[in-house]
């Protein structure tokens, strides 16, 4: 199971997009044009892509408020997210949506919503219908920490469990819901996967910064899935960088160490890998430098797409309320 | 289940004028069943789901046989999970299922409101159209033998206030599976709320499919002198009161607005403007409730008509006690009605023979065949 060369420099090509995507929303976000809150995933950026890397364009994907990770690394479109952002109607959701709803039905990006803990019972629903239809897929929803406290979250892994359904549950177990530390959430001496474990389904634990493990560890849990064994659970540690939501470090308000984050710095995902691969002589400094030219072209090409897109005409507002 | 076993003594509901095809009498029940059941047949996608569906109650009987002429995997008890299963029958709607829930009382999908107002609600709207909820929720409002204050609320008020959902309130039989069969069908959440005291009612059922559109009010009587504008079982009270009136040479036009979401206002407004005088009449609570929005929709566009003031008519501002002691002074009846389509139209009421109270029936039950608990 261990991913051949071409996959892990496809793994880091994918958590570098997401990086550069996420650090260039950061730094045109002052610019007051993307009028929607944004909740960067900088620093967790394994987790999507090693996950989404043991998944087919058939497979479905559910995200929460933290998105953009989940929606880049399952293949959505990115000018489409871009352009979202910015509100305009070339965007995923025509601008009803924003960062925190995104969707790609042609990647299997069923869609992120705020809600925490809302999409799982959904993802456990899509698992539920594609039992019912005969299909062959997994359903992944990706939540927080945060969303294991929500009723919701025990509600529906007991049906999966049950119904012995297609879900690999992820958890990025950041270790805050917003700027409350788990301490204050959760019992100090049960790990998070534990509680899903006493719903009877097989869970475990992985660093999520470290993208390969997070690969091999989805890809058995898929793999069971789909052939019958029922659900998973996968508890990935890992750390968000920046503000809860915005584009900022919010490192002043003092909820959290500063050398807690410097830390975790260290762990960058993205370092990491690249450490190895140069190690293993996969990748050299100089295609590396040629990678980051690439994206960096490519996330202009899309913001430029975004900015100069309309916004949605009047009519629009009432539009799609109601399904035909 | 058959549908040729149906008990008489509930109370006889006329069908809608425009049935031609072979019909049969049957109970609300029973049209519930038998819309659920030619929905099941027509398409493989439509699944029932909730807590109790497959037990040998059948949800009021509304379920009855279904599990064996359909199988388990389509007729399907649940986990007392009402929140999450929500957010699972919505999952299994985005990948091309057609799900029916039910709760056997709408207090229980209180746990279930966020799935509902959150996500089925604007699933369609927020991702611009690429994705739709065809869902069906099945809610009861209970009344009488001590429901109680967490058994007896009529809170389609609270449905028809979100933009994304469409809320239905069947009276007759006949609309009961015209309607189930619209929304089973229709490719948006819909909320199919049925008052309790309406199952074991009866009337003329076609036998085949057939469909009531959604958004469509129903003229229940015709009349020139008064609009009663009723919702759900009120619709029966503000009927017999138009009886009552009758003796008195009022004629009162009675509407049973069925569908509070989408609403039909064309039929209000006409009527309003015919007659002048409008009583709305709620199962729920006046404040902030269905009847002030009838009230306000003839304000709002009919003004001019109106000769008095428009009244309404709503469950007392409280909630319901267990004990039939007081319990009865929750609900309005007919008398009610008719007292206050007096006051609005200064007529005396004194020659009605409203003072005499009919005692055959127990306040807390429909008729006489109902018999706790229920």
């Amino acid at each position: 199971m261990q991913p051949s060369t071409g996959q892990l420099v496809e793994l880091y090509r994918q958590m570098l997009r997401i990086r550069l995507v996420e650090e260039r929303i950061a730094a045109v976000y002052p610019e007051q044009e993307m009028r929607c809150p944004v909740h960067l995933c900088i620093g967790q950026e394994a987790v999507a892509v090693g996950v989404c890397a043991a998944l087919t364009t058939s497979d479905y994907v559910m995200g929460g408020h933290r998105a953009h990770g989940h929606y880049l690394a399952k293949g959505g479109d990115l000018k489409a997210m871009i352009a979202e952002l910015y509100g305009k109607a070339t965007g995923c959701c025509r601008g009803k949506g924003g960062s925190m709803h995104l969707i790609d039905l042609s990647v299997g990006f069923l869609g992120a919503v705020p809600i925490v803990g809302s999409t799982i019972a959904l993802a456990v629903g899509t698992a539920f219908g594609t039992v019912m239809r005969n299909e062959i897929r997994v359903s992944v929803p990706f939540f927080g920490d945060g969303a294991t406290e929500e009723g919701v979250f025990h509600e529906s892994i007991n049906f999966a469990a049950l119904k012995k359904l297609p879900v690999v549950f992820v958890c990025e177990n950041n270790l805050f819901s917003v700027y409350s530390h788990i301490s204050v959430r959760q019992v100090a001496n049960r790990e998070v996967y534990e509680a899903a474990q006493g719903h009877g389904v097989e869970s475990l634990q992985g660093d999520g910064n470290n993208v390969v493990d997070v690969y091999k560890l989805a890809q058995t849990a898929v793999d069971k899935a789909k052939a019958g064994g029922g659900p998973a659970f996968l508890e990935f540690k890992t750390y968000r960088w920046r503000e809860h939501c915005g584009p900022a470090y919010d490192d002043h308000l003092s909820y959290r160490q500063q050398s807690e984050l410097a830390e975790w710095k260290k762990n960058c995902p993205i370092k990491r890998l690249e450490t190895d691969l140069a190690r293993d002589q996969i990748l050299t400094a100089r295609q590396i430098s040629k990678m980051n030219a690439e994206i960096e072209e490519e996330i202009s090409e899309a913001f430029e797409f975004a900015k100069n897109s309309p916004f949605p005409e009047e009519n629009e507002v009432s539009e799609y309320i109601y399904a035909p | 289940m058959s549908t040729s076993t149906h008990r008489k003594e509930g109370l006889h509901i006329e069908a809608a004028s425009n049935v031609k095809t072979a019909t049969r009498d049957l109970k609300f029940f029973q049209a519930i069943n038998e819309a659920l059941d030619l929905c099941m047949a027509s398409d493989p996608a439509v699944y029932l789901m909730g807590l109790g569906v497959p037990d040998p109650k059948g949800i009021f009987g509304t379920t009855l046989g279904l599990k064996d002429k359909y199988g388990p995997s389509r007729v399907l008890d649940m986990p007392t999970s009402e929140n999450g299963m929500t957010g699972i029958a919505i999952g299994s709607a985005l990948v091309g299922m057609r799900p029916v829930m039910v709760h056997q009382r709408i207090e229980f999908a209180l746990l279930a409101i966020e799935q509902i107002v959150n996500q089925a609600a604007k699933w369609h709207y927020m991702f611009a159209g690429k994705a739709s909820v065809p869902l069906v929720i099945r809610l009861v409002i209970g009344r009488g033998w001590g429901q109680g204050p967490q058994h007896s609320q009529s809170l389609q008020s609270w449905f028809a206030h979100i933009p994304g959902l469409k809320v239905i309130m069947p009276v007759t039989p006949y609309d009961a599976k015209g309607l189930l069969i619209s929304a089973v069908e229709d490719n948006n959440p819909v909320i199919f709320l049925e008052h309790r005291w309406l199952h074991n009612t009866y009337g003329p059922v076609p036998e085949q499919i057939y469909r009531v559109p959604l958004g469509k009010a129903r003229l229940a009587r015709a009349g020139t002198d008064l609009t009663f504008v009723a919702i759900s079982y009120m619709v029966l009270e503000a009927l017999r009161a138009a009886e009552i009136l009758a003796r008195a040479g009022i004629q009162a036009e009675v509407i049973d607005i069925r569908s509070l979401r989408p609403l039909d206002t064309n039929l209000i407004l006409n009527s309003v403007r015919k007659t002048g005088h409008l009583i709305a009449v709620d199962t729920g609570w006046k404040p902030v409730g269905m009847s002030a929005e009838i009230v306000a929709l003839a304000a709002e566009e009919a003004f001019q008509s109106l000769k008095s003031n428009p009244r309404r008519v709503g469950l007392l501002d409280s909630p319901v006690p267990t004990t039939p002691g007081l319990a009865k002074y929750c609900y309005p009846r007919a008398r009610d009605l008719v007292r206050l389509a007096c006051d609005v139209l200064k007529i005396p009421d004194s020659d009605l023979g409203l003072s005499v109270e009919d005692t055959t029936v127990p306040l807390d039950v429909p008729e006489i065949s109902f018999a706790g608990p229920f």
